[in-house]
């Protein structure tokens, strides 16, 4: 039994069918459960006030942005290196999922940055390299939906994502070293003394984890519906020739 | 190699080869700043580095889409994948006879339209250097995203679309080193930095060009 097996669509259509329905209300129960929690059952901070709720979508997403791009990136090189069909068409799905997670971290970032910064947007390196990300994902998506031969699709936006990972990664610090920021470090990490409060932590992980089964869960699905799609479109294709 | 960068050269040079409109551009779009912003030199000297890279970039962008398509028209790009020459050979080729018809004119005009932007003294010097380091990076990426869309028939805007993100680093650190210099700061720091990705670019970004033109001439 090896992860390759699920390179064959067939056996892929047939253990997401069996897993989705419970990842689906996995994630939905972890992501209202967090966000319940969070939302009514954690105290105000003492500077920000209630403005600091908005972390329990703000933090998932932006985690879910760069890790999409991560996970297309290795479904990108399987399909280079093993030419597996069903890991170019998750990489393809992955992309409309992270660019909205992009929107959604900077969307509640402004909507953050609004009362607490007194801007709706700074340069800062971290905003600047998700404004970067969201221009990566858009190329990508672009460059899928400009070919019409899938399998030049998949290699071309492969190559795309391994190149545009480089840059992306490039200008993550070429940023840092162009301008000082509004935005905090890390404050979620094992090795630091000082991180957020554990009230505020623990329903956060919770929606971090709901985010990620969201994530998971989306990328089967679609997966699944371009597997379908593509499966349509051979017989589609079968039935005019023998007309 | 050398009678493919003598054949690319005498193309663009010759008639209707289109040398000279990335230079072209470079003046209107200096030109029009000035209309934009105003006219008040103090203003215009703040902002005359980051608007000649800026120029610079988008004057290269437009000549891309040549770069590769009207070989790919004629046929002579099939020739040239076919031909001993390996194509990471023949990309990196063309990427230096775009940057000799393209950049290095760009790099020579630059302290002309400087005068035009009240760019301070110090900078002439730095605007020159770090555009002559950093265009290189300009053509050899754009060789990749000409190869990405050489088979597409709307490829023009997809191209802008995809190397723009591309050009991000080497835009920070090119604009960041002039803006230095023209303020008598030190800029040997981006400078370095701006180096390396050119070489980087130049080392590495033919594999990948050569390998999305297989694709696309498979």
């Amino acid at each position: 039994m090896s992860i390759w097996e699920y390179a064959n669509p067939k056996k892929f259509l047939r253990s997401t069918e069996r897993v989705l329905p419970p990842l689906w209300l996995g994630s939905a129960v972890l992501i209202t459960g967090g966000l319940i929690w969070g939302f009514f059952f954690t105290p105000d901070d003492y500077r920000q006030g209630a403005t600091v709720k908005i972390i329990y979508l703000h933090v998932p997403s932006a985690l879910m942005a760069i890790n999409a791009w991560f996970m297309m990136l290795v479904a990108s090189l399987i399909w280079v290196i093993r030419r597996h069909h069903v890991s170019a068409l998750a990489a393809r799905a992955a992309a409309p999922v992270g660019l909205v997670m992009t929107l959604i971290a900077l969307l509640t970032g402004a909507i953050w940055g609004q009362p607490m910064w007194g801007t709706w947007w700074a340069w800062d390196p971290r905003l600047t390299s998700f404004l970067v990300l969201f221009l990566f994902y858009l190329g990508y998506i672009a460059l899928w939906q400009a070919i019409d031969d899938p399998d030049t699709a998949a290699d071309l936006t492969s190559i795309l994502c391994l190149v545009g990972s480089v840059f992306a990664v490039l200008s993550r610090y070429a940023v840092n070293f162009w301008n000082q920021g509004l935005h905090q470090g890390a404050s979620l990490s094992l090795d630091k003394e000082e991180n957020v409060a554990d009230v505020f932590a623990y329903p956060l992980y919770v929606c971090m984890a709901g985010f990620i089964l969201l994530f998971i869960v989306l990328v089967l699905y679609r997966t699944g519906t371009e597997i379908r799609a593509r499966r349509m479109s051979a017989l589609l294709a079968r039935e005019r020739m023998s007309e | 190699m050398i009678a493919l960068l003598i054949r690319d050269l005498q193309l663009a040079f010759r008639a209707g080869g289109g040398f000279g409109l990335g230079l072209a551009f470079f003046l209107i779009v200096t030109v029009m700043v000035p209309f934009a912003v105003g006219p008040d030199a103090a203003g215009l000297a703040v902002i005359a580095p980051g608007v000649l890279w800026l120029g610079a970039l988008l004057a290269c962008l437009l000549s891309l889409d040549r770069l590769l398509s009207l070989d790919w028209e004629d046929g002579s790009l099939d020739l040239l994948a076919t031909a001993p020459l390996p194509l990471e050979g023949v990309l990196s080729i063309k990427a230096l006879a775009h940057w000799l018809t393209t950049g290095l004119p760009l790099v020579l005009a630059a302290p002309v339209l400087g005068v035009l932007l009240h760019l301070p003294a110090a900078g002439y010097i730095w605007i020159m250097v770090s555009l002559l380091i950093g265009t290189p990076a300009l053509s050899v990426i754009g060789t990749f995203g000409a190869a990405l869309t050489v088979g597409l028939k709307r490829g023009g805007l997809l191209l802008s679309l995809l190397v723009m993100p591309l050009y991000v680093p080497t835009l920070i650190f090119g604009a960041e080193a002039a803006r230095r210099g023209a303020l008598g700061l030190a800029g040997e720091t981006p400078l370095l930095m701006l180096a390396g990705i050119t070489l980087g670019t130049i080392a590495l970004l033919p594999f990948a060009s050569a390998a999305v033109l297989r694709v696309n001439l498979r």
